[in-house]
């Protein structure tokens, strides 16, 4: 009996859509099995997902002060304003340098005035005790570390010049840190996406092996390897959604948790910096990634222990 | 509609089970598989479900040569045989009319087809008050019953049943077996496997006795 092509479609996604409830179904038959196993998957995706928000945080962080490689080039106090411009436009035209600003010893206590909150203090003094100062912005943003040190020997042997500092060398050094956080923390993920993987390919495993006698009967009347593998695909599916969703639980307890001490860490430092949540995000990714390593699982489990199982 | 030719099934660890066997079944016929435990029956049906292969000869089933019949095809191909077991191999969590289902399902029916069909087949073995009830709470010769509605529901052209009444007492293996004459009836082709012989007696069938895997009496090739 020929049946048309609209009424197969219509069919097929509604073999699937039962297939579906039926492994969600199943699972609810026994919640607490269910729950432990997307517990341990939950906890394995929150933990990369979590130190991935708290690196992107600092990253966010050490991003608002760009060019990380300013030299500050303190000058003799005595020094004439045109010797000063002299000098700022010879250094300009080196080859390592993009570009330079100077600062007075005017503007110098201008901004310290502003900035520090300590202008009170500079009042008691007589004179300005801040040095006239030219910022250089090296032409390279990633100049190589033994560059900048030879850069900066070179500054400093300047007659005019008192000292040349690299400013925010440990942004840079927070930065190679990132770096390899990032590395670590990319490596841990994929460690515990592996462990996902085999926590849901365990799982599947045993229920295949516990439906043993029906996945016999099924054979025996007919059922192909697809429609046997199906509703295991979904409950693989089902454990790593269900499981993402639980990380994404956990790491919303987690950061509103952090939420009140770093606000408090950065008022200290009069920042009114806040913990970036990336919610959003992670709602979609979590899930999804949960979901990918729940089929693949699944996949792997059903591949390997189904073939074995035939009636006798 | 059956056909062995000079078939042979030789297992690693055991002797031969079937050694040259040949024999036909008509389409529409109804025929025993007789013989003492062990001298082959089950082997002989599993080989045309095509649980087993033969090592040698050749089995045709409606038409098919089973030995080029690719594992991938299996499936399909098992959907033309309604098996019947001894032990009724039904799902013990799923209800009677689930347990019926289950072929239809995989065939992917229509779900309104499905409870037609379902409850005619329940019908037709008497249990259709019993749709709802799980296996368990349903005597033994009514379990049996349902494996037979499960193996008619989809309507297959053949009907092979393994000891059908072995653990049914002689009243009820009747029932059973005046079952099986209605589906002939209707023109299915069937083949039990039986060692009551008292009542493969009383019926007037073929009987294909076998002993040690080898045909004790005459078949039509």
């Amino acid at each position: 009996m020929k049946k048309p092509f609209s009424f197969n479609i219509r069919n097929y996604f509604l073999r699937h859509l039962q297939s579906m409830l039926f492994s969600l179904g199943r699972l609810w038959l026994q919640p607490f099995s269910s729950l432990m196993t997307i517990a341990v998957i939950g906890i394995a995706l929150a933990l990369p997902a979590g130190l991935f928000v708290l690196l992107q945080n600092v990253n966010t962080v050490s991003d608002q002060w760009d060019d990380a490689s300013q030299i500050s080039l303190f000058l003799k106090q005595d020094l004439s304003d045109k010797k000063i411009k002299r000098l700022n436009d010879d250094i300009v035209t080196w080859p390592q340098i993009g570009k330079t600003h100077y600062q007075t010893a005017e503007q110098s206590l201008t901004e310290f005035r502003e900035l520090s909150g300590l202008g009170h203090l500079l009042d008691t003094l007589p004179d300005n005790p801040l040095p006239p100062v030219i910022t250089l912005y090296p032409a390279d943003e990633n100049m190589p570390a033994e560059m900048i040190k030879d850069l900066l020997k070179k500054l400093e042997a300047l007659p005019e010049v008192v000292q040349a500092q690299l400013d925010m060398e440990w942004l840079q050094r927070l930065r190679s840190i990132n770096k390899l956080l990032a590395r670590g923390i990319t490596l841990l993920g994929l460690l515990l996406s592996l462990s996902v993987l085999l926590v849901i390919g365990n799982t599947i495993r045993l229920a295949i092996l516990s439906r043993q006698s029906e996945i016999k009967v099924m054979k025996l009347v007919g059922a192909t390897d697809r429609f046997i593998r199906r509703p295991f695909l979904y409950t693989g599916f089902w454990y790593g959604f269900i499981g993402g969703l639980f990380a994404w639980g956990l790491l919303l307890i987690a950061m509103s948790m952090l939420t009140a001490p770093i606000s408090e860490l950065a008022s200290q430092y009069s920042s009114d910096y806040h913990l970036q949540w990336f919610t959003g995000l992670l709602l979609l990714y979590l899930p999804l990634i949960g979901l990918f390593l729940g089929i693949l699982g699944a996949w792997l489990a059903v591949s390997r222990h189904l073939h074995a199982i035939e009636p006798t | 509609m059956i056909q062995f030719t000079d078939v042979y099934k030789r297992y690693p660890s055991r002797n031969e089970a079937l050694s040259g066997l040949s024999f036909h079944l008509k389409e529409a016929e109804m025929a025993f598989l007789t013989g003492h435990s062990g001298a082959g029956k089950s082997t002989l049906l599993k080989l045309i479900a095509l649980i087993e292969r033969s090592t040698h000869g050749q089995v045709f089933v409606n038409g098919q040569n089973l030995s080029r019949l690719s594992k991938r095809k299996i499936p399909y191909y098992r959907r033309q045989i309604g098996l019947v077991f001894q032990d009724h191999n039904l799902l013990h969590d799923r209800t009677v009319f689930d347990n019926v289902a289950l072929p239809l399902v995989i065939e992917g029916e229509d779900h309104r087809e499905i409870g037609r069909r379902v409850r005619a087949s329940l019908d037709k073995v008497g249990l259709l008050s019993k749709e709802r009830s799980l296996p368990v709470a349903l005597s033994g010769g009514e379990q049996q019953r349902v494996g037979i509605a499960r193996a008619v529901v989809s309507r297959p052209p053949i009907l092979l049943a393994d000891e059908p009444t072995g653990n049914l007492d002689p009243d009820l293996s009747r029932d059973i077996m005046q079952l099986f004459e209605q589906f002939n009836q209707v023109g299915v082709t069937v083949f039990i496997a039986t060692h009551d012989l008292e009542l493969v007696k009383s019926m007037p069938y073929r009987q294909i006795a076998i002993a040690n895997g080898r045909l004790t009496t005459q078949a039509d090739l």
